[in-house]
């Protein structure tokens, strides 16, 4: 066999394995999601469909996909349809710089792999914009702007908390970051814990999580940039929401918590592991707190978090030197 | 047309004069430029809206998502109440009367029945009074129960909903051993109760208050209203000044959270509510806090009321002896009652025949939503929410 369709077969693999895993993991989270809250909220969650209502995703789905595809009349057909594309692709995205064991990741180590993962996960907004003024519904418009609006305010901390960790790291790629953590046997939540938090909220942010998720505030917005969608085009929007708040976490893993590292079990396991604690804190937090204004996450962001995530940066360089 | 629309939406809004339907005259409005205005989109708020209680339709002209102007259309539940009652018997409205706020029955009832026992100058044994006052409590209790979880709900709190949902189902077991039904009543009578109460169910009530007190009241104030986004989503939010709110005609917990100690039970007391101590929560800037805070409290006074009533429940029998036909003398009465969400009244006129010449329903709710262009203007479209939940209306009561 030539040397190129070797390459271009371990590609193929690999990306199977990594959407197969992305479907899997949208399975589990959406049923740990139910099954968390349900415990949160005195109820039982899911419990007909598979064993504790396991493959109830799977009977959602197949409802989706039997549904009719409904187009408002007023939309912008190509805008409207290629928006769920659009915030899919960058959630696939980031696995490309993943790293899932010592000299393992799934695509290349890029040597500027921190700035990748920051320019990638940002890319939903494009997506979300999309569907915001593609649907040419009022509703969805007002969601998109506040995404557009709240993408510019958390998008400064987080990159200045990122940036810690590339400043204690000495590195900007994510193989690199989480070797070093190994290497020097401390994980960097310990002296970047101010950068991991101001990470923890804007990414929730950036989520549309938790109580930011004033994107799709069901309760003002109805489903905000998501109104005009049904079927399995919504479908594909709650995919990339799941897969984007699972990379966002593993992310998180990676630059905080030493990624891969940990005894007995494989790496893959191991981030994988840390990023569904992540995650289950995240759910904690979605299902517990009432939901911020606009504003206030503007003021939040503008006022609190980007003067100490800069005070932070100034603090760690300073303990550098 | 375009007059139509101008009235019904205020000025400011580009409409085009010769459009055929309300959908063509406004639909290219929104992304219209105002010459020397900033552009103002129309935004049809409900009435299938996750957050508008019920089917109301507000009309909202927005700047960004500042809200310039925010009218409510009511009338989607209009059931034609008033009229429908006229030419039935007494016995006949009490049940119907449930339907009007179907969150708080026993208050409509009360409102009904206790109009008609003037008419008649019936005198209620003392039993049925004190139950009376248990029920109107214990139903004051689960109104605000389900006021506590939409009100969260719609600040984005869902779990707080489902919480405040288990107690208000624990209150809905107990009214169902009593009456029969878990919503609608049709528990009291002209005259009394359709039944006593047995002891096991008070011990039952015992038992449901010492959960509520010590474990599920706290975690509400730890859930929801000690929660500094919530205290920063309403503090500020729909103030409503004392002078408005009298103006408006406010009643209730919107009424008292403008600082007006005005309750019925206290200053026209209809039922023997001034042999039983408790207090009337005030608040003091009249802004969504405050109207939360005095629902929150009005809970635990509740839960006072109902102790007292169950120790110094006397014995004896719930009904007055009543002739078969209730005929009551030609005239007129009013007849008001303090429901959880404000004044209840009821304008009867007799015209000596066994059902009402005409009942006039004198509806808080549709009262209170009058004031949601007051309270909403200028806030943004969040806003607008907190200030529809914080008024706790029954759709069902505004548009009878």
């Amino acid at each position: 066999m030539p040397g190129w369709l070797i390459d271009f077969l371990w590609v193929v693999v690999k990306v199977t394995l990594v959407i197969a895993f992305v479907g899997v993991n949208f399975i589990f989270m959406v049923w740990l999601e139910r099954k968390l809250s349900a415990k949160m909220q005195a109820r039982i969650g899911p419990n007909r469909v598979g064993p504790h209502g396991s493959l109830q995703l799977i009977a959602d789905a197949l409802k989706l996909f039997s549904k009719e595809d409904i187009k408002p009349a007023m939309a912008d057909p190509k805008v409207w349809a290629l928006a769920p594309v659009v915030m899919f692709a960058p959630a696939l995205l980031v696995f490309y710089v993943l790293p899932v064991g010592p000299n393992a990741v799934i695509g290349t180590d890029l040597n500027v792999g921190l700035l990748y993962l920051a320019a990638v996960s940002s890319f939903t907004l494009v997506g979300i914009f999309m569907a915001g003024w593609g649907s040419n519904s009022k509703y969805s418009l007002l969601g998109a702007m506040r995404a557009g609006a709240a993408l510019m305010a958390y998008e400064i901390p987080l990159v200045l908390s990122i940036l810690t960790v590339a400043m204690l790291a000495g590195t900007l790629s994510v193989q690199g970051i989480v070797q070093a953590q190994v290497d020097r046997g401390y994980y960097f939540v310990f002296p970047g814990i101010v950068a991991f938090i101001i990470y923890f909220i804007c990414v929730m942010a950036e989520l549309g999580r938790g109580p930011f998720d004033l994107v799709e505030a069901e309760h003002e917005l109805v489903m905000g940039y998501q109104t005009e969608y049904s079927g399995m085009r919504w479908g594909i929007m709650l995919m990339a929401e799941y897969t984007n708040q699972f990379t966002a976490a593993a992310i998180a893993a990676m630059l905080f918590l030493g990624g891969w590292d940990g005894p007995f079990l494989p790496g893959w396991l191991w981030l994988v592991i840390k990023a569904y604690a992540l995650v289950m804190v995240m759910m904690w937090v979605r299902w517990t707190l009432p939901r911020v204004r606009i504003d206030q996450l503007l003021d939040l962001s503008w006022k609190f978090l980007l003067p100490v995530s800069l005070l932070n940066l100034v603090v760690v360089a300073i303990f550098l030197v | 047309m375009a007059d139509q629309i101008e009235r019904s939406i205020g000025a400011g809004v580009q409409v085009i004069e010769d459009a055929e339907t309300m959908e063509e005259a406004l639909r290219p409005a929104h992304l219209e430029e105002q010459a020397g205005e900033r552009r103002r989109m129309l935004v049809n708020f409900g009435p299938q809206h996750p957050s508008t209680h019920g089917v109301l339709r507000v009309l909202l002209t927005l700047e960004g998502e500042t809200v310039i102007d925010a009218q409510p259309d009511i009338g989607y539940l209009h059931r034609n109440w008033e009229k429908i009652v006229e030419g039935w018997t007494y016995a006949m409205v009490v049940p119907f009367s449930d339907r009007n706020d179907y969150l708080a029955a026993i208050c409509n009832e009360q409102a009904v029945v206790g109009a008609v026992e003037r008419l008649m100058g019936i005198e209620v044994p003392e039993r049925g009074q004190f139950l009376r006052v248990l029920v109107f409590e214990l139903q004051r209790l689960t109104s605000h129960l389900i006021w506590f979880g939409t009100f969260a709900m719609d600040m984005g709190a869902t779990t707080a909903f489902l919480h405040a949902f288990r107690e208000r189902e624990r209150c809905y077991s107990l009214f169902e051993e009593i009456t029969g039904a878990r919503l609608l009543y049709n528990y009291l009578r002209i005259g009394g109760l359709r039944n006593d109460v047995p002891d096991s169910w008070l011990k039952k009530l015992e038992q449901f208050l010492d959960d509520f007190e010590k474990e599920a009241y706290p975690s509400y104030w730890d859930l929801v209203i000690n929660n500094e986004i919530f205290r920063v989503r309403t503090k500020g939010i729909g103030v409503i000044t004392p002078e408005q709110a009298i103006a408006y005609g406010a009643s209730g917990p919107v009424l008292r959270g403008s600082g007006i100690r005005w309750d019925l039970r206290k200053v026209d007391p209809f039922l023997p509510y001034d042999q039983f101590e408790f207090d009337i929560p005030v608040g003091t800037n009249g802004d969504a806090y405050d109207r939360a805070i005095v629902r929150m409290k009005e809970m635990m006074e509740s839960v006072k009321i109902i102790r007292q009533v169950m120790k110094r429940l006397p014995d004896g029998p719930v009904m007055a002896k009543l002739p078969r036909a209730l005929r009551p003398p030609k005239g007129q009465v009013y007849n008001r009652v303090e429901s959880p969400r404000g004044e209840v009244g009821v304008y009867l006129i007799s015209d000596g025949g066994t059902g009402p010449y005409r009942i006039k329903w004198r509806s808080p709710c549709f009262t209170h939503l009058m004031l949601l262009p007051v309270m909403a203007r200028g806030h943004l479209v969040a806003d607008l929410v907190t200030c529809i939940g914080s008024i706790d209306i029954v759709l069902g009561e505004v548009d009878r």
